[in-house]
């Protein structure tokens, strides 16, 4: 790790004025730390956010707000969230394992950098790490990378569990600037494409921080997270696919899918929910909605294998919340 | 940087460079080796140790981030020269080969035990609300976390399923 | 006093045999158990000595010559002691047995990540950042690292051809004709390499963490140029090996250089990236297996072809036909292999070289030859057994497949299952039986060991042995306490330190049958000494509960030895008892699967093992080694891929999160049943090697089980999601 200077004030006000250029903010660090060690992130300063009081989950009118350095255990352990929101409950149990949970973050996790392994090894060219220095992934090894969103400049894939039932739950991030300001957004404005800059993954402004996530009240009642993996636990996604559903006589009234292991960012595609919604549920609707989703996959070289088991993941899911 | 720990009961005041990892504190500052270092980044479970009632990786935080904080290691798991049930029940059972991810197989045991009767869900967990039952598909969802290249898988396992009848 | 044994043959009637229902092959306690689930066992790296330094490897970023461009500027960091570019620092791994410096030099990078540096500081910390900052440039040289672009090695192929093959092949009633890959795979010992140097005067202390010390001693010296007497090293505790601590590696020798320049002791532990890179990876293999049989799945002819891969200058190719040779009989044969050079890390051996990749490719054409005659898995096999070894017609020394296959069969519960493929279903779940032969070839090696009686009655075993977690310290103490009538309790072990005589080391499963034969023979000396001092045939001596008993003669050990100690030295060498007969280890593996038809995912759920591995010696640490060996079998099945970047051949995926070594949700509870076989031609302990079977033939029994349950044949390792989706529904 390049040496840094260490933070750890216990306001939002004091971390926020604590950060300049170069600082990070450091909440578990599960995934931060890993990447100093390996020189892939080297911030000059950290800033230690764990004593800000960002550690609550609370209701608000019908949704409820979760604070950024909840611990990933103690938001899928939340009796709200279970009983509520169970889909993220169980895409927060599908990821990591136990002691990482334990440490790991609600923000953090929003923020964790993907796990393209030549954005991890310094001595690959990699435009995420180091812009303009190219993109080795590209004409090398894929397996865990995006086939949606991607550019010529990265195909680096969102690795998180999390983020794909809160793209599904209609998230908001609350973000706090310097000068006490708080702003919300959405994750769809969250969230940057690579297009030229993959460096530059979120529209969080260097100096912001942010405070909590905001879920409102969920869009359905029925809710399922299903991941596939290479082993049977403690491994990234090769697809995910989050569903939050409401069924209404027979039809499906509204419909929010998000999808991991093959997006850019925690994906979803407004399309796909679009095409669900007033119908009722039937295989071909569901073959249909899967074509939709992977219109536009760039299935490079080892990836072909991802449209058709996002394919199949996201039929089995809708069968089971519409059955 | 100035930093307190409390480990197994015993309190440090230590000097860090900020960049010393908690596992590094424990093994080459406390001399406290019982907590292995497998692979320095959160992905073997070899340095589980438990912070403040929480089975967490040593290797992917910092000392002091811990300032005043609560650990208990491998080797604070015996009551003197009596071992705990789960050290014990490895013995019997052999949930063991090279002995380097041990430590962190029985850290993470010792407070996983605590989380099903706490009613914490696992991914495997068929109700998320509800009583949790300690079955064989849970308990090796939840120490998934721990890797043994051994593969003593089922002697841990064994081991873990009488230590939790006492 | 050493008594010399040589295994020529199954007499060792002046040699006292073991008891039936004696100490040896107890259910008994892991000796060194309690420090290790207390955290009292030190491993390599937990030696701290006073003024530690500490260093920190630096690799290749690519291949062919190595600028480094800023080394001056690193050195001058603030706490940075040295950085050390040095033309006796190795290249790579030494090969097991090797006993001299592997490939040395720092110049030219041969593999991506060859270390080329080691930087060295008062912290670990800021050994690594310098290590980092260090700017290394490749001139970029253009070698092969794929196998289809490399060139054959001519000294290094290997063919044996029987009868008329290609002829049995063109003339089958019933041929398989197919062609298997097997991925490059890793060790993965949790513990990462690691080594401690501490000179005094001209004589350096290693702590290191290493399988095979009376070799690895050599190796050192030879690499840093000095005489093996002026090197100790120390080993008590080695966090897993599996072949990947056979020889030494690069820490050793970098941590030994940097500890002479700069006076004080310095560490090095391989970064777990590095772990993946320096060491010795299993190859890749790519393997064409022809079966020749008639309707009733008599063979009449097998073919086994393989391509293997390894770095320019290691003589390792993997032994991928060993059991192609004996284990099944056939008029015809052909066996052969290739070797080409990549500039990939160097291949070695891992678990189980040969069998471990060379059974599991075999046992799969088996299961297609099953298929195709519709014989039961179980009863083809049964009919193709050999009488003697088929290539060379010398008998088998104990020949226990047919055993293991029946009685495998029983324990698992084979009778009800359907012969066809996609016969049941539960829910999403596809549900099949599978099986395989497991055998692995039985081998003994040089071996010493020294017995101490202690005037208190007590023995205390030496040897340089390693106890990688196979469980040396319980099984020596076990041998010793029966030799000489002593209590487990009342038997020290100490290991692991050249300063006592040289075991076998671990590796290649010759540890405990050849360690422990010269414990055997060492407490044997001694029996013959307290023999004459009871004034008896040794042949006539009891030893027991302390006591010596002759006729009616019974004197208590203490008394006899009157205050002097007696020392007993052991030495086994292998002798021509493996010209005269083919000595190998048998095994048949079961398991049940569920596949699941819409993700393709693999989950294991029941899997059964019968053994025949000799006597066995604990049957509690036994056990636990043939249920490690099935577990990496499930792991070359189903989730275990080194990948290599097709442009410079560098490891893509070196790390943990990456490579997947099978997690505890992967695995089922594995039911092993060990066969009792006392192999008269393995000495008097009659005991073989089990670390390794297991793994030998496990991962075909998963795959076979895959094609039974959802009708997919894997013939390209591993059996991930995406290589089953295109055969379900």
């Amino acid at each position: 790790m390049r040496p840094f200077d260490y933070h750890r004030p216990d306001t939002a006000e004091a971390a926020l004025n604590d950060a300049s250029d170069g600082t990070a903010f450091i909440g578990g660090g599960t995934n931060l730390l890993d990447l100093m060690k390996l020189e892939v992130m080297t911030p000059d300063r950290l800033v230690d956010v764990n004593h800000l009081g960002l550690n609550r989950i609370e209701e608000t009118d019908d949704g409820i707000e979760i604070g950024a350095t909840v611990r990933n255990s103690d938001l899928a352990d939340d009796a709200r969230i279970r009983r509520r929101w169970p889909v993220l409950s169980r895409a927060l149990l599908a990821g990591a394992s136990p002691q990482l949970r334990n440490t790991a973050t609600t923000a953090g996790n929003l923020l964790q950098r993907t796990r393209c392994p030549y954005f991890q090894d310094i001595d690959a060219a990699c435009n995420k790490r180091d812009p303009g220095s190219g993109c080795a992934a590209v004409g090398g090894e894929l397996r865990n990378h995006a086939v949606l969103g991607t550019s010529e400049h990265c195909i680096a894939l969102h690795p998180s569990d999390m983020a794909v039932a809160m793209r599904a739950l209609d998230a908001e991030v609350v973000i706090r600037g310097s000068g006490g300001s708080t702003r919300t957004t959405g994750l769809p404005d969250f969230y940057r494409l690579p297009g030229e800059t993959p460096h530059i993954e979120t529209t969080l402004e260097p100096g912001e921080l942010i405070t909590a996530i905001r879920l409102p009240a969920p869009p359905g009642d029925r809710q399922a997270y299903r991941k596939v993996r290479e082993r049977a636990s403690y491994a990234f996604a090769l697809v995910s696919t989050a569903a939050v559903l409401r069924m209404e006589n027979g039809k499906i009234a509204s419909a929010a899918l998000a999808f991991g292991g093959v997006g850019t960012q925690p994906w979803r595609d407004a399309e796909v929910d679009t095409l669900l919604r007033d119908e009722r549920p039937s295989n071909a609707l569901f073959d249909k909605a899967g074509e939709v989703l992977m219109r536009n996959a760039e299935l490079r070289e080892g990836l072909e294998f991802k449209k058709p088991l996002a394919q199949r993941v996201l039929k089995a899911v809708l069968t089971e919340v519409t059955r | 940087m100035q930093t307190t720990l409390t480990v197994n009961g015993t309190r440090h005041q230590l000097d860090l460079d900020p960049r010393v990892t908690l596992l590094d504190a424990l093994r080459d500052h406390l001399c406290l080796t019982g907590s292995k270092k497998g692979c320095d980044h959160g992905q073997c479970g070899a340095c589980t140790v438990i912070a403040d009632g929480r089975r967490i990786n040593a290797c992917l935080t910092l000392a002091v981030m811990h300032d005043g904080a609560e650990l208990v290691t491998v080797e604070g798991l015996a009551d003197g020269e009596s071992l705990s049930p789960l050290q014990q029940a490895f013995l019997d059972h052999d949930g063991m080969q090279c002995g380097y991810c041990t430590p962190g197989q029985l850290c993470s045991a010792t407070a996983m035990l605590e989380e099903v009767r706490a009613g914490r869900a696992s991914h495997v967990t068929g109700e998320l609300e509800g009583e949790m039952r300690l079955t064989r598909e849970e308990i090796t969802e939840r120490m998934s976390g721990n890797l043994c290249r051994c593969a003593c898988y089922s002697g841990i396992v064994a081991a873990i399923e009488e230590a939790a009848t006492k | 006093m050493t008594l010399d044994y040589q295994i020529d043959g199954p007499e060792n009637d002046d040699l006292a045999k073991p008891s039936q229902d004696g100490v040896i092959g107890a259910d008994m306690e892991r000796r060194d158990g309690r420090s290790k689930v207390t955290g009292a066992a030190r491993y390599a790296a937990e030696h701290l000595p006073e003024g530690l330094l500490h260093g920190f490897l630096k690799r290749a970023p690519g291949l062919g010559a190595v600028r480094i461009e800023n080394a001056e500027e690193v050195r001058a960091m603030p706490g940075v002691k040295l950085v050390l570019r040095d033309a006796r620092m190795i290249r790579n791994a030494a090969q097991g047995t090797a006993g001299e410096a592997p490939v040395q030099g720092v110049e030219t990078a041969d593999y991506v990540g060859q270390p080329v540096a080691l930087v060295v500081a008062e912290s670990f910390e800021t050994a690594w950042h310098a290590a980092n900052r260090l700017k290394v440039s490749c001139n970029g040289a253009s070698l092969p690292v794929l196998p289809e672009n490399g060139e054959a090695d001519d000294d290094m192929q290997e063919e044996s051809v029987t009868g008329e093959p290609e002829a049995a092949f063109a003339e089958a009633e019933v041929l398989v004709d197919e062609t298997y890959t097997t991925p490059a795979l890793t060790s993965a010992a949790m513990e990462p390499h690691a080594a401690v140097a501490e000179w005094d005067g001209d004589h350096i202390t290693l702590h290191a963490s290493l399988q095979m010390l009376r070799y690895n001693r050599d190796e050192l010296a030879d690499s840093l140029g000095i005489a093996s007497d002026k090197v100790r090293l120390r080993a008590p505790f080695v966090g897993g090996g599996f072949g990947s601590k056979l020889g030494i590696s690069a820490e050793c020798v970098a941590a030994a250089l940097a500890a002479r320049e700069l006076g004080k002791p310095v560490r090095v532990v391989q970064h777990r990236r590095q772990v993946f890179e320096v060491n010795t990876r299993r190859t890749e293999t790519r393997q064409r297996i022809r079966l020749a049989a008639g309707q009733d799945g008599k063979l009449t002819g097998i073919g086994h072809e393989a391509r293997l891969s390894n770095l320019p200058g290691e003589a390792f190719a993997e032994p991928v036909l060993q059991g192609s040779y004996f284990t099944y009989a056939a008029p015809h044969r052909l066996l052969r292999s290739e070797l080409v050079r990549l500039n990939r890390p160097a291949a070695g051996s891992v678990r189980a070289p040969g069998e471990a990749v060379g059974v599991t490719a075999f046992e799969v054409a088996m299961d297609e030859l099953a298929q195709k005659t519709g014989l039961d898995p179980v009863e083809l096999r049964l009919r193709n057994l050999p009488e003697t070894d088929p290539v060379s017609d010398t008998p088998f020394s104990s020949h226990r497949l047919a055993d293991c296959l029946t009685r495998g069969r029983d324990s698992f519960g084979w009778q009800d299952r359907p012969t066809q493929p996609r016969q049941h279903r539960e829910g999403e779940w596809w549900i099949g039986t599978g099986m395989a032969a497991a055998v692995r070839v039985n081998m003994v090696m040089d071996a010493e060991a020294q017995v101490r009686l202690t005037p208190e009655g007590r023995a205390v075993v030496e040897t340089d042995m390693t106890d990688i977690g196979t469980g040396s310290y319980s099984i020596l103490g076990q041998i010793a306490a029966e030799g000489l009538g002593l209590a487990v309790q009342d038997v020290d072990v100490t290991l692991g330190d050249t300063d006592l005589p040289p075991g076998s080391g671990s590796g290649g499963s010759v540890g405990a049958a050849s360690t422990g034969t010269a414990v055997w023979l060492a407490c044997e000396e001694i029996r013959r000494h307290i023999a004459g001092l009871m004034g008896c045939d040794a042949s006539d001596l009891t030893l027991v509960d302390g006591f010596a008993i002759c006729g009616n003669s019974r004197r208590s050990l203490v008394e006899l030895l009157a205050g002097e100690a007696v020392s007993g030295r052991g030495k086994l060498e292998p002798g021509e008892a493996l010209e005269k007969v083919r000595q190998a280890t048998w095994g048949a593996v079961f398991s049940e699967v569920a596949v699941n038809d819409i993700t393709g995912e693999v989950r294991v759920r029941r899997m059964h093992g019968t053994f025949a591995v000799g006597r066995v010696l604990n049957q509690r640490t036994a056990r636990s080694q043939a249920q490690g060996g099935m577990a990496w079998g499930l792991g070359l099945a189903l989730t275990e891929n080194m990948t290599h970047d097709r442009r410079d051949g560098h490891i893509v995926n070196r790390d943990l999160a990456e490579y997947h070594v099978p997690v505890h949700a992967d695995v089922p509870h594995l039911d092993v049943q060990l066969l009792e076989d006392a192999d008269p031609w393995a000495g008097p302990l009659a005991a073989k090697g089990i670390g390794e079977l297991g793994i030998c033939g496990s991962g075909s029994a998963i795959l076979n089980a895959i094609h039974h349950a959802c009708g997919v044949r894997v013939r390209d390792l591993p059996a991930t999601p995406d290589r089953l989706l295109a055969g379900l529904t």
